[in-house]
């Protein structure tokens, strides 16, 4: 048998942190004489060394990752043949996230049978979650697996800041998709988030209120993979581009309802014929906005409204005669000059030369603006 | 039989449409599936050259009840009881939608137009491109492992993936042999004329006169078919 004898660590670029940290890491365990050669006295040697990625999502993929390494470019291959049986440099290769090899200690530690004990039949031990968006704690937390999505979010993140409605979460990164209010009792693990067409991924957790526009966020996240996708396979590049071009046709006011089912073909489409985890999972954004919240699709496309007022073509601001005391400060601030009155009176804005920027919507401090 | 028991030369037996029918191991899924007379799309896919999997147009079906799932067939080896149906209602939609994408992309390709008959597809959703590049990649492997030369190769990633020399100057690894442009389904390495400042071949050169396609009614001898003769004031 032949043992390995260097392994990677393979970390983006772009989070210097996390390279200084495992520069340590590595350091302190070459002192200790845990790596390097004759490793305690046992003949073995091996050693840790940090690949540095030069900013390439896909590289998160298995085999971009290891062509990566190789020095080619990050684009993946067909994993038909496993990379345990042919990875890096066509060798056996053992991959795990950095986040798996840190419970390893502490299951040699307190044993499997502890590991196991925390967790749900098929997901075991705990995940790191971060936490982010519409949160009031945000910051990286770590939870057993099997906790509901209403624990992490009220419970630890401690709810919606402003006391605004929760509408939905994103899980697991940029190709995860969002799950509704109707949804947060849902045990966490890899299975149920599959189910609901999210996925664990990177364990990203991005909360939403009342005040993003669903169609909007997957127009941003399809925008963003069409970016990453190393381009190498049709469905990915192609259905990514087309997805992004219609999407902002919804959210720009220029969608039909004809679009819908296309979403969709293209959607199953890439779940079934990418090349790699990236493309397959891609429509999870679309998706899972267009199956909770496709009212929001209808209501853009049909009536030409965006019902969270965030996309700027569809929403019109008015000023409201009833709680407008004319104090004047939406017509200092408003750059093109759209609002007029005089001290005291009533203002009016001119829909005309509005441009939308929604900078008297934030300054109105009596709620005297209005979308539409 | 498990896969460890198969020995050097002997064949494994595969489900094909149904069918029980004996494939080499060596063997591609596509080849098994071409070797039986079957017709199978490509756009990426060269007899001498490394599979690339990237078109997908050549995907099939393996796998039985909920565990059936699509491969590209180019790239999937062979395996003992591999169930395979290569024109099931979903291989077919799938092989449609990512036409309907490339065509849209490329509507001007005679390769796709001719495979849009082939496949039925009578709709494009999408507003068209003018793009000639469908980034097989042909080309590339073509220049790679044929020619020795490695003077092409993709650049950017996505959207803005495209083929080119180093640095977007004409190499000095072309040898100007034309096998890109021999290659290329879609007509994507055109012909510049000679001493373009971003011409990949520039056999013409060597030509007399210098380059044939100064005449109307000529086409370059390097170039498959008419639609790549450009002049050079058409290039952008």
């Amino acid at each position: 048998m032949k043992k390995a004898s260097l392994s990677s660590v393979y970390v983006r670029n772009e989070y210097p942190l996390a390279v200084k940290n495992i520069t340590i890491a590595i350091q302190q365990a070459r002192e200790l004489g845990i790596l390097g050669d004759d490793i305690l006295g046992s003949w073995f040697d091996f050693d840790v060394r940090i690949n540095r990625g030069g900013g390439t999502f896909v590289c998160g993929e298995s085999t971009a990752l290891m062509a990566s390494l190789e020095g080619k470019p990050g684009e993946p291959r067909a994993k038909y043949i496993h990379t345990s049986e042919k990875g890096l440099w066509d060798k056996p290769s053992n991959l795990n996230n950095v986040e798996t090899w840190a419970n390893v200690p502490i299951i040699i530690n307190k044993g499997s049978a502890w590991f196991s004990s925390i967790g749900t039949d098929s997901s075991k031990g705990t995940k790191v979650f971060s936490l982010v968006g519409k949160i009031n704690n945000t910051g990286l937390v770590e939870v057993p697996m099997g906790i509901t999505l209403r624990e992490i979010i009220f419970d630890i993140g401690g709810g919606i800041p402003g006391g605004r409605k929760f509408k939905a979460v994103q899980t697991g990164g940029p190709s995860g998709g969002c799950i509704p209010e109707s949804l947060l009792n849902l045990p966490v693990d890899y299975e149920r988030l599959t189910e609901v067409g999210s996925m664990m991924g990177s364990g990203g957790m991005i909360v939403m209120d009342e005040d993003n526009c669903m169609v909007d966020i997957a127009r941003y996240y399809i925008n963003f993979l069409q970016e990453e996708s190393c381009g190498k396979c049709v469905p990915c590049r192609e259905g990514l581009f087309r997805l992004g071009e219609i999407l902002t046709d919804i959210t720009k006011g220029r969608g039909r309802m004809e679009d819908i089912p296309l979403i969709e073909d293209i959607s199953g489409m890439m779940k079934d014929a990418s090349l790699c985890g990236l493309g397959t999972t891609a429509p999870n954004p679309v998706m899972s906005t267009l199956n909770y919240f496709r009212d929001e699709y209808i209501a853009h496309i049909r009536d030409g409204k965006c019902p969270a007022g965030v996309c700027r073509e569809l929403i019109t601001f008015i000023i409201d005669a009833d709680n407008c005391t004319g104090c004047g400060v939406c017509l200092k601030n408003c750059p093109s000059g759209a609002i007029t009155g005089e001290k005291k009176q009533v203002h009016v804005l001119d829909a005309k030369k509005c441009t939308k920027c929604g900078i008297c919507y934030d300054s109105c401090r009596f709620d005297a603006v209005k979308k539409e | 039989m498990s896969e460890k028991n198969i020995q050097r030369g002997e064949m494994v037996t595969i489900t094909l449409n149904g069918a029980q029918v004996k494939a080499d191991p060596g063997w591609s899924l596509l080849e098994a599936i071409r070797f039986y007379g079957l017709t199978i799309p490509t756009l990426c896919y060269d007899e001498g050259l490394t599979p690339y999997g990237g078109c997908r147009l050549c995907v099939v079906e393996v796998g039985s009840g909920k565990r059936a799932k699509l491969v590209a067939s180019c790239v999937h080896p062979v395996k003992e009881g591999l169930e395979v149906r290569t024109h099931s209602n979903r291989v077919l939609k799938t092989r449609k939608m990512i036409l309907e994408l490339l065509i849209a992309r490329c509507p001007g390709s005679k390769k796709l137009q001719d495979m849009a008959s082939l496949l039925e597809l009578k709709e494009v959703r999408f507003r068209p491109l003018n793009d000639d590049c469908i980034l097989c990649g042909l080309c590339v492997r073509m220049c790679e492992e044929q020619m020795a030369a490695k003077a092409i190769g993709f650049a950017g990633r996505g959207g803005d993936r495209y083929i080119t020399t180093p640095f977007d100057l004409t190499s000095e690894e072309c040898r100007k042999c034309g096998a890109c442009m021999y290659i290329c389904p879609a007509c994507e390495l055109r012909c510049q004329g000679p001493d373009a400042e971003t011409t990949l071949c520039s056999g013409c050169i060597n030509t007399e006169p210098v380059c044939a396609s100064n005449f109307d009614d000529a086409m370059c001898f390097m170039v498959p078919c008419l639609s790549c003769v450009k002049k050079p004031e058409d290039v952008k």
